[in-house]
């Protein structure tokens, strides 16, 4: 995903030259090509990311289209108050992009481990959350995030997550991605569980629908009104802790289409997230993911 | 086990972790090995029985992603099972790869760099209150010194006097994606110290005489001033080909490299 990141990044920049990547002393063997290519338009500001934040808040005022990259919860829970504050209520063009989302480097522990961000994240005015499910979702939201003006968080996963797209489309902010069409029930996936998710459901024959969420916010409040019309189960599944985040913005919204009368009836929504809690034991992703309880079970469909 | 056979131990232990694990950060672990070596054996009393014993000293490390290193001086001194580190950042260990508050010994969990000195500073803080005299040391490295929340104690902790406060710099010179000198050049750190009212004494962080001796010293002058040692190593020390390379901030050793690494360091 970074490296689908990167290079889509390069090609933004060879068209628009108020593209400019700030790392925080991180990003070895991956920002290279970009240095190489553009090095007036990239800095390392250090281990510093409360300075990256404020910084790019500045390269922002003066017209600049800011890319600020370091692991989960450094760009983001380290700096929130400079994310909220400067970024958002300034409404600036900046993108904050994460490698290492949900358990990507779950050895290296709860320092490492980026599953609350989104949450806090997603209760910030004037910014996109965005969380891209394989290598061609990233390239994707990579341009969205370039073009749209304004403050956009990216979560991306690290680095050999599988294709699952075959081919697609330029996203719109808050698109829903139809990945499998199928009866009753849907999985709701968003970042990098898509893939989990689709091999569940292929192993196992289920006839389950399957939608990717680039977007945690905004989301397509059309195209979720028709979806949620049209099944009677919903699964929801990410890489982050229950409280706040991708089930909680489903939730959220399909009780105000409900209460505004949109639609009829609320499907069965079930939430697969992490249960509130830290996981201090090391662990692949899968073996975390696993601990964690982020697994389908045949008897949900 | 005097100092110097402590510190071979040690390298020789990280190596077989990382390796064993394919893990990261072998050369910061190398960079700092002499200092905990010389720091378990000779300076901190901890007795490792009990290691939460109000009275003990306290160590520690913001340098998380080098923890490896303080595992191995632990579990060489009798912390836990020295086996247990074969589990080292495998699936279910609580051996994270990064310092974890859940092994005996440890005081706090890092990883996130520029927390830990807030955290010693108020230990120290509270030590002067309960009129305990235990020394706290803390072990930062160079790259980390960019946070800006390392300066603000740096600032706290000469106000409060707290001259039972040590703080080592692990200066090797190098952070992740460069020399400090081509990211943020950290000179003159000396002054910088000084200035920010802070006694500062610079040793060679491989010389374990020198360590001992300036620990010892810092830390029983009760002159109201908080200390800082800078020690000058080199990251990687001991490996020829890992000392002084960005690369070997990340890479793990294969076999091949692993059995060239032992040899080199049982020769020296
Ligand atoms: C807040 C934070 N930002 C970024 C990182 C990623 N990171 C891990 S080690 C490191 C720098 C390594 O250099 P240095 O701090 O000098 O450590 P040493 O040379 O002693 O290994 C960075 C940026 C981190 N762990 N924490
Ligand atoms: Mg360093």
């Amino acid at each position: 995903m970074r490296t689908a990141f990167i290079n889509q990044l390069i090609e933004e920049a060879r068209k628009n030259d108020r593209v400019f990547l700030i790392v925080g002393d991180l990003g070895f063997s991956v920002v290279e090509p970009f240095v190489q290519e553009f090095p007036e338009r990239y800095l390392n500001v250090g281990v510093a990311e409360q300075n990256m934040a404020g910084f790019a808040a500045g390269l922002a005022l003066e017209g600049y289209c800011v890319f600020i990259y370091s692991i989960g919860n450094f760009p983001t829970l380290r700096c929130m108050e400079q994310i909220r504050y400067d970024i958002c209520y300034h409404d600036l063009n900046v993108k904050i992009i994460a490698v290492g989302g949900g358990y990507s480097y779950g050895a290296l522990g709860p320092s490492h481990h980026a599953t609350e961000e989104i949450g806090m994240l997603r209760t910030i005015p004037n910014i996109v959350v965005c969380a891209p499910g394989d290598p061609l979702e990233s390239q994707r939201i990579t341009t969205f995030c370039t073009n749209h003006i304004g403050p956009c968080y990216v979560r991306l996963g690290k680095a050999g997550e599988p294709v699952v797209h075959e081919d697609l489309a330029e996203l719109s902010i808050g698109d829903i991605i139809e990945v499998k069409q199928g009866k009753n029930t849907a999985v709701f996936s968003t970042g990098s569980m898509l893939k989990y998710v689709c091999d569940f459901v292929n192993d196992n024959d289920l006839n389950a629908s399957i939608y990717s969420f680039p977007f945690v916010k905004p989301i397509n409040k059309s195209q979720l009104k028709e979806i949620l019309e049209s099944y009677q189960s919903i699964i929801t599944i990410e890489e982050h802790q229950s409280q706040g985040g991708f089930g909680s913005a489903i939730l959220e919204q399909a009780n105000d289409l409900l209460n505004e009368g949109s639609i009829k009836a609320l499907p069965k929504i079930k939430r697969i997230a992490i249960n509130d809690k830290f996981y201090s034991i090391a662990g692949s992703q899968k073996y975390l993911r696993e601990a964690a309880g982020l697994v389908l079970e045949k008897f949900y469909f | 086990m005097d100092s110097k056979s402590l510190a071979l131990q040690v390298r020789m232990k990280v190596l077989e972790m990382v390796h064993h694990a394919n893990a990261s950060h072998v050369g910061g672990a190398f960079s700092m090995a002499d200092i905990l070596a010389v720091l378990y054996n000779e300076v901190l009393t901890i007795d490792p029985q009990h290691p939460g014993d109000p009275h003990r000293d306290r160590f520690f490390l913001s340098k998380g992603h080098a923890c490896s290193a303080l595992y191995a001086t632990l579990g060489l001194q009798g912390f836990f099972p020295l086996e247990q580190l074969d589990t080292y950042a495998m699936d279910g260990s609580m051996f994270l790869s990064h310092t974890s508050h859940k092994i005996p010994g440890v005081e706090i969990s890092s990883g996130s760099l520029g927390h830990v000195l807030s955290i010693a500073t108020g230990v120290a803080f509270a030590a002067k209150l309960k009129k305990t005299t235990f020394k706290v040391v803390c072990l930062v490295s160079d790259g980390e010194l960019n946070e800006g929340s390392n300066w603000e104690p740096i600032m706290l902790a000469p106000q409060h006097k707290l001259d039972n406060l040590v703080l080592i710099i692990d200066y090797n010179k190098i952070q992740s994606l460069g020399f400090v000198k081509d990211v943020i050049d950290l000179e003159p750190l000396r002054a910088k110290f000084e200035s920010f009212r802070w006694e500062v004494v610079e040793i060679d962080g491989h010389n374990h005489e020198e360590i001992t001796d300036t620990v010892t010293t810092v830390s029983n002058n009760k002159n109201g001033i908080p200390k800082v040692i800078i020690a000058h190593t080199i990251k990687g020390k001991g490996v020829d080909y890992m000392e002084n390379t960005i690369l070997w901030h990340y890479r793990s050793p294969n076999i091949d490299l692993y059995n060239n690494a032992l040899k080199q360091l049982g020769t020296t």
